[in-house]
């Protein structure tokens, strides 16, 4: 039963109940028409206190879609965040106007501390650099659609796993599915943290490597999901120069790789993908990104109880 | 050998890892006890070969779940009319709150005011917990 449940890490729902999750999607996406009045009179609460234009629309966007409405605000200056409300207040105020909640925030682990507030659905949309559930439904249901199922998989995880939130939750997600093999292509510098090895990949004994060049292992892999090696995270500028160019995919790299590949990006995309690889058949960022906002769409349906 | 006289009523703290005596007198606040306390480092341990053991001429409350976080192999010796009349066995807690301190930075228990710090136990064995809001590994082997 996922009425009235919350969303903060991926490993909240099991399996079966993200398969719920995908199959409403799926539906929706064949028959939008069908869903444009479901959350009629129902409110979203977007709690931005980071900006992300991105997500933000696409929760909008899943819940206008839905026939619900959206209140909410962008940034932290515009809140009486700035009064110095402490976030239990917070969000037990906005969880008095709203059905429910979408939340970003910079400091980690913040939507799960604010859920212990929420008497509404509350749904992590991101905690700086640790978790992004949604993203990994968005990249869930595309594996899905791609694939046909989410098991006997080579994933391929490009750039920066250190810092990459959708990296950490997609491995996570993705480790409850058999026979699911990981790649990590990463500069030493930024590999996945330690916690992840050890609590997901070496506690449940999957398989993975880590390597430094994409080339290297580009023909071994089913999905290639590739990330940004954002400038912010870096901690002097010469780093991130070094480094910002070393795992780029393009149409070179590509000529290696399988006929079925599936290539993914959580976007924003700056430079790490070649545009002349959009138009391959194997790219699918941006079909991703129309799903992330129907597996919001979905989410959001089943976390109200309305279907 | 150094000499403490027994105790007539109160706690002996013994097998205590060498060197986490003081944490443990220190958390305990002894330092500021009005009864009599002995604090003995490096004592001489059959099972360990060397130990650290306090001394507690005094019934006070004692938080096992933290003393088991510090030191999980040590033993708490409950003592009336200079015997032993319960032995306590400790062990790793499965959760510590408002104990230890989250060092991640970016972790929402370094801003908000009025936060518990809250871990969960990861692994027994090696003694590891995680920061139930960013999942920060915690290690008192570091």
């Amino acid at each position: 039963m996922l009425k009235g449940r919350h969303l903060i890490d991926p490993q909240d729902f099991s399996v079966e109940e993200l398969d719920q999750i995908f199959s409403l999607a799926e539906e929706i996406i064949n028959n939008p028409e069908n869903f444009t009045h479901l959350c009629n009179g129902k409110i979203l609460g977007t709690l931005f206190y980071e900006p992300s234009t991105r997500t933000r629309l696409s929760f909008e966007s899943a819940m206008l879609r839905l026939g619900g409405e959206v209140v909410g605000f962008s940034e932290p200056s515009s809140s009486s965040v700035t009064k110095g409300e402490n976030l239990p207040d917070t969000i037990r105020t906005v969880a008095a106007y709203t059905d429910i909640i979408a939340m970003r925030h910079p400091k980690e682990g913040a939507p799960k501390y604010a859920s212990q507030f929420s008497n509404v659905p509350l749904i992590n949309a991101g905690d700086g650099g640790h978790q992004h559930p949604t993203q990994t439904l968005a990249d869930l249901l595309t594996i899905r659609i791609a694939k046909g199922n989410l098991t006997n998989l080579t994933i391929g995880l490009c750039g920066d796993l250190k810092f990459g939130r959708t990296v950490h939750s997609l491995i996570k997600a993705m480790s409850r599915y058999e026979n699911i093999k990981f790649i990590l292509i990463s500069p030493n510098e930024l590999q996945v943290p330690k916690y992840i090895k050890t609590e997901v990949l070496d506690r449940k004994l999957i398989d993975y490597i880590e390597v430094e060049r994409l080339e290297d292992v580009i023909e071994r892999l089913d999905i290639l999901y590739m990330t940004r090696v954002q400038k912010e995270r870096f901690f002097n500028e010469a780093d991130y120069i070094r480094l910002k160019d070393s795992y780029i995919l393009d149409k070179e790299k590509l000529k290696s790789a399988k006929e079925d590949l599936t290539i993914l990006h959580p976007l924003p995309r700056v430079n790490e993908i070649s545009m002349e690889v959009d138009n391959d058949p194997r790219a699918w960022y941006f079909k991703q990104v129309r799903y992330g906002m129907f597996v919001r769409m979905a989410l959001i349906a089943k976390l109200l109880g309305v279907k | 050998m150094l000499n403490i006289n027994s105790i007539t009523k109160g706690i002996v703290i013994d097998h205590i890892k060498p060197g986490y005596g003081i944490r443990i007198f220190e958390y305990l606040k002894l330092d500021r006890a009005n009864f009599t306390v002995a604090l003995i480092m490096n004592a001489t341990s059959r099972k360990y070969g060397r130990k650290d053991m306090i001394k507690i001429e005094n019934v006070i409350d004692l938080d096992l779940a933290m003393l088991g976080f510090i030191d999980p192999n040590i033993t708490v010796n409950i003592i009336e009319d200079e015997k032993i009349i319960e032995k306590i066995n400790l062990s790793l807690p499965d959760r510590v709150e408002g104990i230890i301190q989250c060092k991640n930075p970016r972790c929402i228990t370094s801003e908000e005011r009025g936060i518990t710090h809250k871990f969960v136990l990861l692994d027994e064995n090696k003694g590891i917990y995680k920061c139930e809001y960013c999942d920060q590994i915690y290690s008192w082997e570091g």
